[in-house]
Formats: structure tokens, sequence, C-alpha cells
């Protein structure tokens, strides 16, 4: 027999985010180094303030389709000869770009972090966008865009987000751009977007892993040196909702077997004072494995393999979503659930169980974030990126464990609105469209797709 | 302490192992950097153990071992271990289930109790209620990422057309919804009997604990645990090296673009030559320096994407498969002959000294930096483990990669890429379909 007995934990060891540097280069360059020497591999992220809220209007895509180009042809390499010069040298490399920046990633052994970074420095400092691989990277995304066609998982996404954000909103778009928007862009579009955007005073290199700050400093200042000077432009940026007033838009797919199923309105903006109670809230609300949405639809009911919530946390007002695919059948009950569990955790204070469970969780779960050079670097660069002071990893845990159970009631007040809830339901409308109508959840909306 | 003496070449990961007396095999693997600590089980059960007509019963089963046990009530595992600050979840493959945590250090004794108390004493917990709820679970989980997702069917149409019938690789992991509905409490209670007994178990420890401690706490827990009885065997499952024929199937599918899924017997893992075929198959289709990539998506432009990538089976044989998606003016015919004329030439020519060299620097950079993560150094430990007894595996997976050489994966290539050793799984749009006579033209080319 297994003891009964549960064991108590014994003496916590303490835990601090890891020791960083953070500086600005002669250059305009910002440089955070986090040297970690548990193993010999080190990851260089570079960001820059170019991301897809960049994208001026109609160039929908031109942030990704520049970074994505990054590293398709230099001066002195074309395309295929740089990957093949990177991955000689076992460097796993990523570009791209999210909403708030574009990046580039390499991670590589630290005995070829230097060959790596010059050539990294090289290519993004000289790239010459040819033509053909711009327009295949334009086609590569316009392959993408069809295959949502049949993919109800990407396709709710980015129906929630056209629903949810009004036309002039970025957000309302793909933040890779859609059919029309990167149909139409040109080389000459990302070559003007890279100029204008790649700015050592818009750029941040961090380094996280098995090197030192003095090896790292004298490695970018080398490997940036013909980096351009000045800032990216600042855009003015939109954020507003489409409507406030409540709907449901069943996006039609005959037959499906699920519903997938996204409703929320626009959320809070990273920077947010209310960041933290938020953050509790939705923890308990729809974040965890524990949540109340997760438990009720998976574990009561059994409708659905998971069912969570979060913010969508971003430089502008993100959006708030519930999220999950059920059955077809249950696509109102499990609606009505997830309504019913808003209505709750507005209406009454959670209890003290709920509310440890939640704290002690994102509070104990912390060092476990960090394992790796690549997490590291990630968590320096959202310090970064939304401007977050120096101490913030070091204070993070105490701003958990001070959310009351009344912070949490007042978040859940002010910052969850059953009232403006926006539903997308991609799915089987033959199968869905009765029982949902007899839900409070606004006008409906019914398309072929 | 840190995990290396400042060169790869030195690095070493500590392993320890032990065994206690009721047959559990347990590794340990100190690694003080960091106040966490990774708690990790294997059982030597997966999806091929199911007897007829319980496909999906492995499956199935993992999740009933997060609805509590003797001293744990329903979903407690997964609230203690959250409440604790730790993570876990559990996985299913064909030939073996995986548990797994990372918690805070200090809660190692819990992890390890929660594990004790669910391997000691599931039946209690078990109950008819909790079994539909989990079916009905399973079954969503079924339709999420099998039936309504694009190229969902993969797995399972790749099992089917690969391995022969009754070979016990050959159905659904996820299983039918046939035989999840017919899966009862008896089942629950004989699998449990059966296959979840320290005999039949690995457990790893890597992180930050004492070993004295750790021996202690393991022994307390799981040593009052009784070894199983014979567990049935399974049938053989050696196979000839090559198919022997073309196989080929299309499935007409709710998806946009066509894709080609190309499967190779290849050599079972861990055996020497396996890790030419691993090699091979980064060579083919690991990023875009690969072979693959190169020519169809960057030349030729007739692919969105093309990867490779193996199954990594223990036992028989194992399978190597290259992945190309078809861009949307490629031609459902144009995409398999051009696939088919790539694997031509390697196999005809053979592949080159530096793209073998650019092959094992990227796994061997992949490999140390998932090393970094204390969950996958007591993952792989137990897999090892599991398969060969040999934790210390871990520990010479760069030698193996760097020693192949390109000499031995051409030998590779040119036993397993062969057009005796082919199966096509062909995915084409069903909406707007092209001329049968197309396809079956590409047929009879075969």
């Amino acid at each position: 027999m297994v003891t009964s007995l549960r064991p108590k934990p014994g003496p916590t060891r303490s835990y601090n985010f890891p020791g960083f540097h953070d500086e600005i280069l002669p250059s305009g360059i910002r440089l955070v180094t986090a040297p970690v020497a548990k193993l010999p591999v080190v990851t260089v992220l570079v960001i820059v303030d170019a991301g897809s809220t960049n994208d001026p209007a109609g160039k929908e895509g031109v942030a990704a389709l520049t970074a994505g180009t990054l590293l398709e042809g230099s001066e002195k390499f074309d395309g295929a000869e740089l990957a093949e010069k990177f991955e000689q040298l076992g460097t796993s490399v990523e570009t791209g770009a999210d909403w708030d920046s574009a990046f580039i990633k390499i991670t590589v052994l630290s005995e070829q972090l230097e060959q790596a970074t010059m050539l990294l420095g090289e290519a993004i400092s000289s790239p010459v966008f040819p033509e053909r691989e711009v327009e295949r990277a334009k086609s590569e995304r316009l392959a993408e865009i069809l295959q949502l066609e049949t993919e109800p998982r990407g396709l709710a996404d980015e129906k929630f987000s056209e629903f949810l954000y009004t036309q002039e909103s970025r957000y309302s778009k793909p933040d890779e751009g859609g059919t029309e928007s990167v149909r139409a862009l040109s080389r000459k579009d990302v070559e003007a977007f890279y100029r204008s955007s790649y700015r050592a005073g818009s750029t941040t290199a961090i380094i996280a892993g098995d090197t030192s700050t003095n090896e790292a400093r004298a490695l970018i200042t080398r490997a940036f040196q013909r980096w351009p000077s000045g800032r990216a432009p600042n855009r003015p940026f939109v954020a507003m909702a489409r409507t406030t007033r409540k709907s449901i838009h069943i996006v039609d797919k005959p037959e499906a077997p699920q519903s997938e199923l996204r409703a929320g309105h626009v959320g809070l903006p990273r920077n947010h004072p209310d960041f933290f109670p938020t953050l509790v809230m939705n923890a308990v609300l729809g974040g965890l494995f524990g949540s109340r949405i997760n438990l009720n639809l998976r574990e009561e009911h059994g409708y659905t393999y998971g069912a969570s919530s979060f913010y969508d946390w971003r430089r502008g007002p993100g959006p708030f979503v519930v999220s999950t695919a059920v059955q077809s059948e249950v696509t109102a009950a499990a609606l009505r659930e997830i309504l019913l569990e808003i209505d709750r955790i507005r209406g009454e204070r959670i209890s003290e169980e709920e509310l440890s469970l939640a704290r002690d969780y994102l509070d104990g779960v912390f060092p476990i974030r960090y394992e790796t050079t690549a997490a590291i670097a990630s968590a320096l660069a959202t310090l970064v990126i939304y401007d977050l002071p120096a101490d913030y990893y070091d204070s993070y845990r105490k701003n958990i464990r001070e959310v009351s159970a009344d912070a949490i009631l007042e978040a859940a007040r002010s910052h969850l609105h059953p009232d403006q809830l926006q539903t997308i339901v991609v799915g089987d409308a033959r199968v869905i469209r009765a029982s949902v109508s007899d839900l409070s959840v606004g006008d409906l909306h019914v398309y072929s797709s | 302490m840190g995990l290396h003496g400042g060169q790869f070449t030195t690095m070493r990961i500590p392993v320890e192992t032990f065994h206690l007396d009721n047959g559990l095999f347990v590794t340990l693997s100190e690694d003080h950097s960091t106040p966490i600590v990774a708690v990790n089980l294997w059982y030597h059960v997966g999806s091929a153990n199911e007897k007829a007509g319980r496909t999906g019963f492995a499956h199935l089963f993992e999740h009933m071992l997060f609805q509590g046990s003797a001293h744990v009530g329903s979903n407690e595992h997964f609230e203690l271990i959250q409440r604790a600050g730790g993570t876990l979840n559990g996985s299913t493959w064909l030939e073996r289930t995986n548990y797994f945590e990372t918690v805070p250090s200090n809660e190692l004794a819990l992890a390890l109790w929660l594990e004790a108390d669910r391997m000691g004493e599931l039946l209690p917990a078990m109950t008819q209620e909790k079994l539909d709820t989990q079916r009905d679970v399973v079954k969503n989980e079924r339709r999420w990422a099998v039936d309504n997702q694009p190229y969902g069917t993969m797995l399972e149409r790749m099992q089917e057309l690969v391995f022969p019938a009754s070979h016990p690789f050959q159905h659904s992991l996820i299983g039918s919804m046939e035989d999840l509905s017919a899966a009862s409490l008896d089942d629950i209670a004989q699998f449990f009997a059966t296959y979840y007994t320290p005999d039949n178990a690995v457990l790893s420890i890597a992180g930050d604990f004492g070993s004295t401690a750790a021996r202690k706490l393991v022994t307390e827990y799981f040593g009052p645990i009784p070894s199983g009885k014979v567990r049935p065997e399974l049938p053989p499952m050696n196979l000839p090296p090559v198919f022997g024929a073309r196989l080929r199937e299309v499935v007409y599918d709710n998806v946009s673009l066509p894709r080609l899924f190309m499967a190779f017997r290849s050599p079972v893992f861990g055996s020497e030559e396996y890790y030419a075929a691993s090699v091979a198959s980064a060579v083919l289709g690991m990023r875009k320096g690969s072979r693959l990539h190169r020519s169809l998506v960057r030349e030729r432009q007739i692919a969105a994407d093309a990867g490779a990538f193996t199954f990594d089976l223990a036992k028989g044989t194992d399978i190597l498969v290259v992945d190309v998606t078809a861009r949307p003016e490629t031609s459902v015919a144009q995409l398999e002959q051009e696939v088919e004329r790539e694997i031509d030439t390697v196999h005809g020519e053979g592949v080159t000294e530096p793209e073998v060299k650019r092959a094992i620097a990227l796994i061997e950079t992949d490999l140390l930096a998932s090393l970094q993560s204390a969950g996958e150094r007591a993952d792989r430990l137990s897999m090892f483990a599991t398969y060969f007894k040999r934790p210390e595996l871990i520990n010479e997976q760069a030698d193996r990669y760097r020693s192949v050489t390109t000499q031995r994966v051409n030998a590779l290539i040119s036993e397993r890429l062969g057009a005796n050793n082919r199966a096509n799984l062909l995915y084409v749009p069903k909406e707007g379909v092209e001329l049968e006579s197309a396809l079956a033209a590409v047929a009879g080319t075969n």
C-alpha cells in the first residue's frame, strides 16, 4: 500500500531571474545580455520596432514579408548560400514579425557564436530582397491563406479578429496580411519598409547563454557596424471595437464534426495598470487546466477536449477570447456555460481556494519558465517591447501574490464585457443555428464558407 | 553544479540508476542550477499492446490516470501539481505511455507520491461516470485533432498503409469511435493489472535534488507496490527491410492543397543504422538548406513546404517519412512525380559530404538546446532506459551522430530509398478534384 499521508513541501530554495545587463551601444543599438553558462549554447534575438502594426494602410503584410525575406539574399550571398552557411554552423534561424516587433533569432553552440553572429549581421545589414524570393514568399503566404479555408481553428481565429475590430484597425486583418494586400505588395514596398524601419534606434540585440557581456558587446558592435542610425517612424494606431452590440457570426461548414467557438471582446493593452489582477482573474476563469471554464466544459460535461480563455497582450488592446472546439450538437449548451462562467466571475468574489490555486501556480511556475536560452531571450524581449521596468521579473512574483479576491472581482467587472460579446462559430449551421438563437448572444449572421 | 566543463565534447549529464525489489527501474540526474525538478514515468505500453476491438484504449487509459486514485480525488492530481507551481501532462505513443511533471524542487515528494498512488492504487477511484466523461473528452479530441483538421488522419492512415494487417503498429492510436464506445471498467481493471506495474515502468528524476533523499522517497512510495504478473508478449514485429512493392493510397479529403507523405521502412530506433537514417532524413528535409526544400520549395517552386522525419519506433522497423505540400498551382500528378524524381535522384546519386555535415550540425544544436530543460532530460533518460535499459545512452547521442559518415548515409539511402520501398499517402482536395484520369495516369507510371 502506498502511504496515504500526503507529503508536505520542503523548504524553498530561492530563485532569481537570470541577471542581465542593459545598455545603449554608441551606434544607438540597445544591447541586453544575460550570461547563463549551464550548457554551451547561446541564443541571439534581434528585435526591431517593425512589427505588423507598422504596416502602412493598404500594405498589410509588408512587415511580415520584410522579416520573412531578410535572409533571402545579401550583398555577398544569395538566399540558398545564406541558409547553407548558417546550417553548416548548426544554427537554427528564425525570422518573422508579430504585431509589435520584427525578430531575427538564432540559437547556436557557443563555439560557433562568433561566426554565426557575424554572418547574421552581414546578412541583415545588406539585404537585397531579390524579386524572385519576394515573389516566392508572397506565393507561400497566399498558399497559407488558401489552407485556412479548410482549417477551422485558424479560420475561427481570423474571423474573430475581423468581427472584433473596426476595419480601420490593423488588428482586424491577419498579421501577415490578407489575399488582396499581399498580392499587391512588391519588392519595392519591402525595400522601402526595411529602409524606414530597420534602424539602430529601433533595434535591440538580446544575447542569452554561454557568453559574457564583454564578448557580446564586442561581437554585436562588429556584426552591426553597417546598421543605419535613426529610428523607425511612429504610426498612429487604432484598435476600436467594430461594434459594442453583441452579435454571433456562424461561418457555415456543412457536416463539420465540431464547432470551433470563439467568444470575446476587445481586451487591454499590455501596459494597463490592472495587468496583474486581470492575469490572475483570467487564470481562474479559463487560464488553467483547473479553471472554471475548462473544468465545466471538459471535466463536467465532456463537451470538448479543452477550453480556455486568455487576454492576448499587445501594445494596443488585443482581444480577450474564450476559445474551444465542441461537438456540433452541444454548441449552444457549451456557449451557455461559457456565458454563465463569465457572469459568475463578475457576480461574486472567488473563493480563497480558487484564488490560491491561480496565485500559487503563477508564482511557483516562474522558475520553470526560464530553463532555456531561447526562453530567457524571449522574456527579455518582452521587457523591451512593452517598456517594462528593469526589476519587472524580480518583482513579478510579489505582484502576483498581492492580488486579492476583491481585486479579481474588480478586474472581472471592469474588464469582462458580456454585453459586448462577439461570438464566432465555424461549424455546421444546420445543426447549430436554431439552438444558438435561443441564447441571448445578439444578432445572428450566417456566412457560407 | 553546471552540466558541462566548457566544451560540448566533454559534456556529460550525470546518470545514476537503481532498481527496487518490485522491478521499478529508477534513473537520477542531478543539476542544481535552478531549483526545479522533473519527475517522469514511462510505462512500456502503448497502442501496440491493445487487443482487437479496443483501438484507442491505451490513450483513453492515460486520460483515466488523471481521474484520481485511492488517496487522490478526481482532477486533484492536476490541481495539486499546479498549486505547487508545477507543470504536468501525459502522452501516449505506439510503444509507450508517459506521465511527467516539473515542480519547484521542494515539491519533489508530492510529485513522487502522486505518481506512486496512481501506480499502486488506481482502481478504487475508477467509476463508470468518469469513464463515460473521459470517453466523450477523447472522442472530442479525435474530432479536434483528426477528423476536423486537414491531414489530421495522416498518422492512422499511414499506420494502416505501411504495416501489415494484425501487426501491432497497424491500428489507430487515437482509436475508432466504435472501439472507444466499447471500452468498459473491466477493460480498465485488466489493462491496469497487466501493464501499470513497477516492473513495466521506468521512473526518472532530473534536476535539483539530493540522491540520498530521492532514493529514500522513491523506496518509501513505490517500494510497497507489488510487481506485475506475466504480460502477454507482443507478436513478432520484425519485417523485411523494404516493402517489396510500391504501396499507394489516395485520400480525397477536406483539404486545400495536395500533400504527399512518402514513407520508407527504415532501421529500428537505436540501431547503428538508425543514426544514418536519421541523418538521411535531416539531409532530405530538415530546414531550408535541406535537399527537398532547396529543390522543390526554393528553386522549382512547386511546393509550399517540404520536410522529413522518422517515427523513432524501437521495435521491428522504423518509418522514415518525406512530407511535401504542393503550391496551389501544382497539380496532384505533378507533385507526386516531382517528389518521386527527387527521391530517385538521391537514390541514384547519393548525397554529399557537406549535406551530411550540415545535417549533423543541426541535429547536434537541437539536441543540446533541448537538454537545457529538466523535463526533456528526464524524458530521454526514461526513453533510453525503457527501450534499451541504458539511460546513459543520453550521453552518447552526439557522438553517435558525429560518427555517421557520408558513406553510411549513402549505403542506407541505397538500401532503403529505392522504388521497392515507397509508400505514398497522397491527400487530394475533394473540392474541385482534378481529373481522376490524371491520377490514374500517375498510378500507371508507377
